[in-house]
Parts: structure tokens; sequence; C-alpha cells
């Protein structure tokens, strides 16, 4: 059983998304429950994620969505009394076995968060490479190429090119938050987890985190949480329902969408509730 | 529509009003008594030599402070080098890895300590140093002012800490950086002229300790060549100085006091300069 991870510098320097290919299962999730402090928030949870596809994790508030897409990179570690049990493998390596450090499932597995978090003393480009540099990565040459490719990849090259200098903070808020997304892809993780990444973004904004959503699949496996249905259904090419930290349904998009066979995905994606 | 009895409402309204404004005049009344004494006391004895030349034997007029004014200089150096390390990564610890129990009491314990006084630092501190290095020394008195500075900076980097929103360390984490590499390089640096800012005031609050260099430090009158020897500071020159009966010393001794006072302002200014712009701790 292969549960060794290659570790930390020579991982980053590796072109990590292109050995995977289309169509392969990126995350296999294995009887999944999360609790905290004896509080169930997960239970027992299995499904597959395709690689280079978009997943949306949907349901109400409190259904254990985001405590899902958390356990994935193991950030549910931060919270003090939280528990998990299952598995989960990211390209059939156990991310929880005890030799796997949490720091390096999270080099592999990148996340962008709700509210936009640029670093407030960092300029664009320090933004960018920090997860190198401050992973050991020191080549001046290699720094400026992830720059201008993570800022490409985000749709916000051409934005910032002639101020990369500038402090992070000086962007609008949908600018700041493809800025996190471009600091999440320079580390070149094989998947993206987005936790409602839109959602503190006016339409506009929306639209082109959508528009990028799309661009970013053809590279990286995407899992995104959003309590838009509507983006669900533009953008993704599974879903999985949520209800109470029960996995209700969980198929390809347009099925849940149009003919779900559980009656309560159908009452929450036609709006009956939730 | 007026209510019958609204001019005796009117009435307390203004005596309360009135009694809350002479209460907070009063609060200013001392610095101002303070800046007038001094002023118009010590200025007149501020001159080139006092900042140049060491004190004059009793009956000699003239003369100047610059052996304790270097001296303070020497012991806030020393304390800064003592209490800023310990101070910071002790916040560092609360903010950031300890357990809810275990921080309690340490809260609890810098708390106590920020309320001992400071005449029992400087005794804590001679049985510590002074009683087995055989002698009173430049660096007892260094470290005695550490000491006082370590609560006072732990706790005000703590609170600093604390103001970093959740979000960026979650975010560094979720980069694949390690957790002490975040803590130093991302959430230190946002806090970083908060952490400045408790650091110069704990400095400014011992600046003008007296008690505790009494049993330490001790004074000089010449200066001192090694941290071995006793040594000289401001508020100890004042102090001597001000309790002697001669005219010139006391002319001297406010001087001092004029010097430490603006030293201490100078800090506080730097603070206010400093926090102004409060970018860094902006949500």
């Amino acid at each position: 059983m292969e549960t060794t991870m290659p570790d930390t510098t020579n991982q980053i320097l590796s072109p990590g998304p292109d050995q995977k290919y289309t169509g392969a299962t990126a995350l296999t999730v294995r009887g999944l429950s999360v609790s905290f402090g004896g509080n169930q928030v997960l239970k027992n949870t299995s499904l597959d994620i395709t690689a280079r596809a978009v997943t949306a994790i949907i349901g109400p508030s409190g259904c254990g969505k985001s405590t899902f897409l958390r356990a994935i990179n193991r950030m549910h570690e931060l919270t003090p009394e939280a528990r998990v049990e299952g598995e989960i493998r990211l390209f059939g390596e156990d991310i929880y076995a005890r030799n796997v450090q949490p720091v390096v499932v999270r080099r592999r597995i990148g996340m962008v968060f709700q509210k936009s978090n640029p670093f407030p003393t960092m300029s664009i480009v320090d933004n960018v490479t920090v997860g190198l540099r401050l992973n050991g990565v020191r080549n001046h040459k290699l720094l400026a190429e992830r720059t201008e490719q993570s800022l490409r990849m985000a749709a916000l090259w051409d934005e910032v090119k002639d101020r990369l200098n500038a402090p992070a903070v000086s962007l609008s808020g949908g600018q700041q938050q493809r800025l996190c997304i471009a600091r999440a892809l320079a580390v070149q993780p094989e998947v993206l987890l987005m936790d409602e990444p839109a959602s503190a973004l006016d339409p506009l904004a929306t639209a082109k985190i959508e528009e990028l959503i799309l661009e970013l699949k053809k590279e990286y496996t995407i899992v995104i949480v959003t309590h838009n249905m509507q983006q669900a259904a533009r953008m993704s090419d599974y879903t999985a329902f949520f209800y109470l930290g029960d996995l209700v349904e969980f198929g390809p998009t347009a099925k849940l969408f149009t003919s779900p066979s559980r009656k309560r995905t159908e009452d929450y994606v036609t709006g009956r509730f939730g | 529509m007026i209510a019958p009895n609204h001019r005796w409402r009117n009435f307390k309204n203004a005596v309360v009003q009135t009694l809350t404004f002479a209460c907070a005049v009063l609060v200013v009344t001392p610095l101002l008594l303070v800046f007038y004494h001094l002023i118009t006391q010590g200025f007149s004895s501020i001159n080139f030599s006092f900042f140049t030349q060491l004190p004059k034997p009793v009956g000699e007029v003239g003369g100047g402070m610059a052996n304790a004014i270097v001296g303070t200089f020497i012991l806030l150096g020393q304390a800064a080098l003592f209490g800023v390390p310990v101070g910071v990564l002790g916040g560092v610890y609360l903010s950031e890895y300890g357990s809810s129990r275990l921080n309690w009491w340490i809260r609890f314990a810098a708390d106590v300590l920020n309320g001992v006084p400071s005449i029992t630092w400087g005794m804590v501190v001679y049985a510590l140093m002074v009683v087995p290095m055989r002698g009173f020394s430049a660096l007892a008195g260094g470290v005695v002012l550490g000491m006082m500075m370590i609560p006072l900076v732990m706790r005000t980097t703590e609170e600093v800490l604390q103001l970093v929103p959740g979000g960026y360390r979650e975010a560094a984490l979720a980069l694949g950086i390690p957790q002490w590499r975040a803590i130093v390089q991302i959430v230190m640096r946002t806090a970083l002229k908060g952490i400045v800012t408790g650091v110069l005031l704990a400095l400014a609050r011992v600046a003008g300790e007296t008690a505790p260099l009494l049993f330490t430090a001790f004074g000089n009158l010449g200066w001192a060549h090694r941290l071995n020897e006793p040594i000289a500071a401001m508020p100890l020159q004042i102090f001597i100085y001000a309790i002697s009966p001669y005219d010139d010393w006391h002319r001297q001794a406010w001087a001092g006091a004029l010097v430490l006072l603006v030293l201490v302002l100078a800090i506080n200014i730097s603070v206010r300069f400093l926090t102004r712009d409060r970018i860094s701790q902006r949500a």
C-alpha cells in the first residue's frame, strides 16, 4: 500500500496536476464522519470526486458541507476537539495515514475561502509567491515564472502586471479573491477546495470567478461549496447534496437538478425548503 | 410640549455635566503642574555641560549628568535585550499555541506581576544576583528592568496578535506553510506595529523606575566601565540630588527630571505616531 507522500520542496517543484489524467478519481471518500466535541456534524459519507471536473457541494446552512470540505485538507484539525473517522484517499494515497503530515496534504490540496484574505502586509507579487517562499523556494527565476503563470490562470495578470509591487489590499474585492486563487495555484496543488468563493462578491465579480473556475477545471480538480443553486447548476459537473450531516444524493449535476432520485433533493433544488 | 418640571430636570443635568467636566479637568491638571514646575525650575539648569560632564563634588558649582544619561540608556538597552524576547515569545505562546486552562494561569500570573511593587522586584534581584555576585552591577539593573518589562510586553503582544483575523492563519496553513513560519512571517508581521508599540510603552514605563535600581544598579558618580560595576541612572541621580541639602544639586535634580520626562514623552509620542496608521491591524 502506497502511503508515503513526496516531501516538501521536491513536491512543490514537480509539475503536479499534469501527472493525473481527466476522468480518473482524484479523491476517494469512504465512511467519513466528523464530530466536534461529541457533536456529530458529518455522518458516514462516501463519494468519489472526479479529477479535472467541478464537484459542487450544496445544502442548507449547518448541513456539514464546509466541514466536509475542511476534512479533505485536514483544516478541521485547527479546531480543538475535532474528530474524524473514515478514509480519504488522494489519487490512492491515504491522507490520514500516520506518517502523513497535514502540511504536506495542504500543499497538494489547496483552499480558497469565502472571505478573501490576501496578506495585508504583502504586495501583490509577495502574496502570490508566499506559499513557495515560506516553503523554502529561493530561485528568483522560478518565483517570477510562477507569479505570471498563476496570475494568468487566475485571470488577474492583465489587471496587475504593471503594479505587482502594490499592496494587495489596494485591489478591489473581486480582484482580491482572484489573487487568493492565484496564491493557492502558485504552489501547484492537485485539488482546489473553494468554500463559497463568490458569496461576498457582486454579480460581475461573481461571473468572473465562475468563468475562471470553468477554465481551471481543465487542469485542476475542483470541489466547491456553494449556497447558490444556480451557480452549482451552471458550473459543476457533479453535485453532492448534504442535509443535516448526511449525504442525501450525489451524481451528475444535470441529473441531480432535473430528475433527482430523492424527494428531499427535489424539494431543495426547487426551492421548497432551505 | 413641555413637561411640568423640565427646569428642575435641566438643572440636574447641568449639575452632573459640570461635575464630570470638573473631574476631567482635574485629571489633566497634575500633568500641567508637572510640566510647569519642571520647565520653570529645570530649564534654566540645562546647559551643554549638563549632557557632557560628570557630577561635581559637593561645593563645586556646575557639572552634569552625562554618566546618568548614558547609564539609563545602557540599562534600558539591557532590559530590552532580556525582556523583549521573553515577553514577545510568551505572548506568542498565549495567543497562538497555549491551551485555555494553562493560559488562564499564565495570564493571571502576568497580571499579578504587573501589580507587584517595583521595590519588591529590586529586592528579588538583589537576592538572586547582587548577593551571589558580591556587588551592585549594571547587569543586575538591566535584569530587574527587563523582568519588569516581561509581563507588560507579554500581555500587549498577546492582545495585538489576537487582533489579527483568524482568516490569515487559515490561509497560511492552507498553503501548506508550517505553523511556526505562518506565525512568524504572517501573523507577527501583520501585528508588528502593535508589538513594537507594546515594547516602547514597557520601556517608557521602566525608564523612570527608581526603587528597583537602588538595590541593583546602585548609582555611580563616575563612569561605569564594565557591566559588573555599579552604574548611574537618571532616576537614581535625581533621587540622590533631590534629598541632598544643596541648592545646586536641587537645580540639577529638576533638570534631570525634565530630561527624563522629555525622554518618556518622546517614547509616548513615537507610539502615537506608530499607531496613527492602523492599517496593519485592520480586520
